[in-house]
């Protein structure tokens, strides 16, 4: 047995004939949180109901730590935490009496709930509002709520679908900080369309776009081709783009307005110095310089066009 | 795990005005039939001259309260089953179950015996305000228990149609009326055939399976009737739930 927390194998789901996701296969080991990225409609919810079992999959098979959602669903869901797009929570009842539920139905022993229900609440700063109902509070309390009540049983999978939706930056800053924490100890998936979120809090980052698996690799990766090789000169008086390509380790040049170039380099070359040197000598006036990095959202845009090109 | 989701049921139930609403309503009806029944009880009694014509006490007082009580639950289990799945449905509440480590089969049986559970209340109430009588007379308790037992039966039988009709349903409204609906057709089933007693439809009819049990009697074909109900209808439930994990 190997030792993945997740193993998604060929998961296929139809929808009326429609392949809302198609084919997806990844898997996940201990201490590592997977991002989920796409843009709507891409499949992501559906792939996370298929792996907590809460959709079954047309075709392909899901195991949570080696035991298989479809033959021994109860072992399997016990050892998941799910929080859904829609926040399953029970407004009539206040805090504690829900998050006691939640440990209760996850198996969690008589004598361990009370305190289960006591650091949830702390691990999501809930603790000063235990008898409210939750009803009552806010948009961010209530997701805090849906969060604790994925993590009472302490699981070896969290899945958290949007988690940072409705929240102000501080409150996202406690969450993000939290799913890194559950993290180290736990394996994370969580879906997102915010970029900068993945970069932020995934090792892993997976991109699906209209049900099919783009990307999925380390965040590393995709950092790379975020920074890339090019780099953006800054000057009062630029020169001829065959000047610039006269530079060691220059491959491309081109300006991108009138005072602004891009500059394409050979991998593992480091041309910055001597473009400064020759931009002092031949008085260029540069004022600055440094890497072109096309955002992150530039590299998702990219790779969810290339699928479409590819079709 | 059964214990849990119906703790979680009852907990709901008692979460909301309606469930507090309703046992008030149910209970003060009861208690009203109850009065009315000991006074009319020496007014009739009085006037019956012939020992033929006397009943005892239990009988008179229990088949006015028990009589109204049936009738009464069909109004009250619609209003209570309602929201068992419908509401869970609407507001998107099911997969918090559903991801929890539990079979469908537990989750329903859990469900249903919450309601079960809350409806009891009322069955050991009017059990225990008949029970009262003793105090002044010498009253049968093998009647009040097995119109007892045939009340729970009816309520249980009631409640698993009643979440049924929740489970197919997003609106608890719906869901209500459509509940209404069959459980007023399945009692006044007999009624339609007064006229040929032996027809088999005449024999669906969950009133005439209560007859016996008001008469004081336990038959074991009843209960079977009864056991056979709530079985059929919690097992469509089941399925009914499990084509949300299959169709989505």
């Amino acid at each position: 047995m190997n030792d993945f927390t997740v193993e998604a194998i060929g998961l296929t789901r139809l929808y009326g004939g429609r392949e809302a996701v198609s084919n997806v296969s990844f898997n996940l080991s201990k201490g590592q949180v997977l991002g989920f990225l796409g843009p709507n409609g891409a499949g992501k919810s559906t792939t996370m109901k298929m792996l907590t079992g809460n959709l079954a999959p047309s075709n392909g098979s899901v195991k949570i730590c080696g035991i298989d959602m479809m033959e021994n669903p109860k072992e399997a869901k016990a050892l998941i935490g799910y929080l859904p797009e829609m926040r399953p929570l029970y407004k009539e009842l206040t805090v504690d009496e829900y998050l006691t539920i939640a440990a209760r139905l996850h198996r969690v022993s008589g004598a361990h709930i009370k305190k289960a229900v006591e650091l949830a609440k702390e691990r999501c700063g809930l603790g000063h509002m235990s008898k409210r109902l939750i009803e009552n509070l806010s948009n961010g309390y209530q997701q805090r709520v849906g969060i604790a009540q994925a993590i009472i049983h302490n699981p070896m999978v969290v899945i958290l679908d949007e988690p940072t939706v409705g929240l102000d930056p501080i409150q996202i800053r406690d969450i993000r900080a939290l799913i890194r924490e559950v993290g180290s100890e736990r394996s994370v998936i969580i879906s997102t369309h915010i970029l900068p979120e993945v970069e932020m809090v995934c090792d892993h980052v997976q991109i699906i776009d209209k049900g099919k698996l783009v990307f999925n690799g380390a965040i590393d990766v995709l950092k790379k081709q975020r920074i890339g090789n090019k780099l953006l000169i800054a000057m009062n008086k630029p020169p001829k783009a065959a000047e610039l390509l006269k530079i060691a380790g220059v491959e491309e040049a081109e300006s991108v307005s009138d005072q602004l170039m891009r500059v394409r380099f050979t991998d593992g070359a480091t041309p910055a110095e001597a473009i400064v040197q020759a931009a002092v000598a031949k008085g260029w006036g540069l004022y600055q310089i440094g890497p072109d990095q096309t955002s992150l959202e530039d590299v998702f845009v990219q790779l969810t066009y290339q699928e479409q090109e590819a079709a | 795990m059964i214990i849990n989701v119906a703790r979680k049921e009852l907990k709901s139930m008692f979460a909301s005005p309606m469930g507090w609403v309703i046992l008030a309503l149910l209970m003060f009806s009861f208690g009203t039939y109850y009065l009315n029944g000991v006074n009319d009880y020496f007014a009739v009694m009085s006037g019956a001259m012939r020992p033929a014509e006397r009943t005892g006490v239990t009988q008179f007082v229990g088949q006015n309260v028990y009589g109204f009580a049936s009738f009464m639950v069909l109004f009250a289990v619609p209003l209570l089953s309602m929201r068992l799945v419908s509401e869970e449905r609407r507001s998107q509440t099911l997969p918090f179950l559903f991801s929890a480590p539990l079979s469908l089969t537990e989750i329903v049986l859990g469900k249903f015996l919450g309601l079960v559970a809350f409806l009891s209340i009322l069955v050991v109430y009017v059990g225990a305000m008949l029970s009262t009588l003793n105090i002044w007379a010498d009253i049968d308790f093998g009647f009040i228990v097995a119109n007892s037992i045939g009340l729970l039966l009816m309520v249980a039988s009631f409640s698993a149609l009643g979440l049924y009709f929740s489970s197919i349903t997003q609106q608890p409204v719906v869901a209500a009326i459509l509940t209404f609906i069959a459980l007023f057709a399945l009692m006044f089933l007999d009624r339609f055939f007064a006229g040929d007693p032996s027809n088999t439809l005449a024999s669906l009819s969950l009133t005439r399976h209560f007859q016996s049990f008001a008469g004081g009697l336990i038959d074991t074909a009843d209960i079977a009737y009864f056991a056979l109900f709530i079985a059929s209808f919690l097992t469509l439930t089941v399925r009914r739930l499990d084509a949300d994990r299959l169709r989505g």
